[in-house]
């Protein structure tokens, strides 16, 4: 289930690929451990994409070098296949075919005989929820029961790699949640997971550990707890009953909490970062005297929070600029 | 069949996901061995079968469109090039079914780039089988259209009063070597539908390729009164020999340089477009 030498589901350094004067992977370095889920973070644009069609054989790289559980995925692509399976950003499943249909071609493909493959598809519909959906074109699902037949049939092989670009991007709420119960129960079970995002709480919630890509490379790395305390010791949150009072309120914050407070985009919110330990006050001192000071100030405050960084923030921190989509940059060929 | 978005009812809202019950097929069973390329192909096989099942209108391009080519055709120049319609229908009747199916193959290349469009193909890509038989399967589910595209003019062309010598074995002998060929020749369309980047221009390319050489040849017409040049050129279209090659199996008297070459031409644009196809296929 590892690279025996290394205990790296995945190991790549200074993969590189262009499509014309793109550099869409510009020298992205990985160590993801074997039974982790690894999140892979970043805006639209980033490369994430390209990455793990780099890694799941369907691109060549111009340059560096990845190996899945040390099989080399340009050389040994056939030995990497007989390992992974990918789940696509868009749906990697055929939408005129029904969900049994697709899953019992799947079984086929894998080396099962029909029936067999037909068993198969069965138990993994009841697995996921979609018996009673089974016999229905998959273009007739909803968004959360394609995603949910899309990753069924992506571990009807029992992958020891499981790739998910951007599972969740366009589900619902509900739905959302169903998929990272799956991840958390695929991963338990040893199958490594590679998840790309741009849902920041999605990689908080999900992964062990973190790479932040942006323009092609990783920009940092760690656990989600790391990522955050490189950023600061907290964040408090204020949402006031009057917009009217929110400059004020404002520079109540700042003098309380000795750090420059921001503005949202909401017009009653306000986000300010509280100060390190300086010896004399703790974060949480600092926050409690400012929810004090705006009471005496007069100022109605309907919310107040404090928490650790957001990853929104830790983006923010990497990069100077928010975690918003590149928007016109190519994510993918 | 509508396409209309049902709503999705039952399952998705009940829906809670059991780590218990997820474990339970993830458990690895004894892994089958790898399926063999002839499988693999006929699993893909199988698919493209469904894939008719579910939109049968597809089927229409296979049969109201030759019909309407032989009515036509059989038609507009019976009269006027060989003196009735029937005496016509003998000589046009396998060069249409030719040019019919020919026409057809072209559906090939753009079901494939429909296919890569939607994203199912890197699901198949990362599979670990004979790489080739996600293409070859799509090509054997093509021949069953093929097939009823040539059946379907053969029933028309017999009502009309198409008569031919050769009998039943000489007509199946010609359609088998029709399909042989259009086996051979959809490698052209899969490569352009790998190469091209919209559903669109593989069409467009399809029809500037296959308008020219359909109609540039024996179909309609004896080549005698053509001039020097395209009688040159006639001589070596490949559609011009299948042609020749099918129309001397349906009237008993099989002509052997013809059929020959037509093998030789399905061997070599098989090989060289399935080559091309593959080495595409490898790095889209």
């Amino acid at each position: 289930m590892r690279d025996p030498a290394t205990g790296l589901a995945i190991e790549a350094s200074g993969l590189v690929k262009t499509f014309g004067s793109t550099r869409a992977l510009d020298g992205i370095d990985l160590a993801v451990p074997a039974g982790t889920v690894y999140g892979l973070l970043g805006p639209n644009g980033a490369g994430k994409t390209t990455a793990v069609r780099v890694l799941a054989t369907l691109l060549r790289p111009n340059g560096g070098q990845a190996r899945v559980f040390g099989h080399d995925v340009v050389r040994d692509a056939d030995a990497v296949r007989g390992k992974v399976s990918l789940t696509g950003q868009y749906a990697s499943v055929d939408e005129d075919l029904t969900g049994m249909e697709n899953l019992t071609l799947l079984g086929r493909l894998l080396g099962h005989r029909k029936p067999a493959a037909r068993d198969r598809a069965a138990q993994l519909l009841a697995a996921f929820g979609l018996t009673e959906a089974a016999d229905r074109q998959v273009k007739k699902y909803s968004g959360g029961m394609r995603r949910r037949v899309d990753i069924a049939a992506s571990i009807l092989n029992t992958p020891e790699l499981l790739f998910l670009d951007e599972p969740t991007s366009g589900l619902d709420p509900r739905s959302r949640s169903q998929v990272w119960e799956i991840v958390r129960s695929v991963v338990a079970h040893g199958t490594t997971v590679l998840l790309t995002t741009q849902y920041l709480d999605e990689a908080d919630r999900l992964a062990g550990r973190i790479a932040v890509v942006d323009h092609g490379r990783v920009i940092a790395e760690g656990t989600p707890g790391e990522l955050k305390s490189s950023v600061g010791t907290g964040t408090v949150h204020v949402r006031l009953r009057d917009a009217g009072q929110r400059p004020e309120a404002g520079r109540v914050l700042a003098a309380a909490l000795g750090a420059p407070v921001q503005a949202e985009a909401d017009p009653v919110a306000l986000t300010g970062r509280v100060a390190g330990d300086d010896g004399r006050l703790q974060a949480g001192e600092r926050a409690a005297r400012a929810l004090s000071e705006l009471a005496a100030a007069g100022i109605v405050v309907d919310d107040f929070s404090l928490g650790q960084p957001s990853l929104d923030e830790v983006f923010l921190v990497l990069t100077d600029r928010p975690a918003e989509p590149a928007g016109d940059e190519m994510e993918a060929a | 069949m509508s396409t209309a978005t049902a709503t999705p009812t039952g399952t998705t809202a009940s829906y809670v996901p059991s780590a218990e019950t997820l474990g339970a097929v993830m458990a690895p069973g004894a892994r089958p061995p790898r399926p063999s390329p002839v499988a693999a192909s006929l699993a893909f096989g199988w698919r493209a079968m469904l894939k008719i099942k579910h939109v049968p209108e597809q089927l229409f391009d296979v049969t109201a469109f030759p019909i309407i080519m032989t009515l036509m055709f059989t038609y507009l120049f019976g009269g006027a090039l060989a003196g009735s319609t029937s005496e016509y229908l003998q000589y046009l009747l396998p060069g249409i079914m030719v040019t019919s199916v020919v026409m057809i193959t072209m559906y090939t290349g753009v079901g494939l780039n429909t296919d890569i469009e939607k994203g199912v193909f890197d699901r198949f890509r990362t599979l670990p089988l004979w790489r080739p038989a996600a293409l070859v399967g799509m090509i054997l589910g093509d021949m069953l259209r093929y097939v009823l595209a040539g059946s379907v003019i053969l029933t028309v062309g017999l009502v009309l009063g198409f008569r031919p010598g050769g009998g039943v074995g000489g007509v199946v002998a010609g359609l088998g070597l029709l399909i042989v060929f259009s086996f051979a020749f959809s490698w052209v369309w899969t490569m352009f539908g790998l190469l091209l980047r919209s559903e669109r221009s593989v069409m467009g390319v399809s029809m500037l390729v296959l308008f020219p050489l359909t109609f540039l040849s024996n179909v309609f017409v004896q080549p005698a009164t053509m001039p020097g040049w395209l009688q040159t050129f006639v001589e070596v279209n490949p559609i011009a020999q299948l042609v020749t090659a099918v129309r001397s199996l349906m009237a008993g008297t099989p002509d052997a340089g013809a059929i020959t070459w037509v093998l030789v031409a399905s061997a070599v644009f098989a090989t060289l477009f399935g080559v091309l196809t593959m080495y595409r296929y490898n790095r889209v």
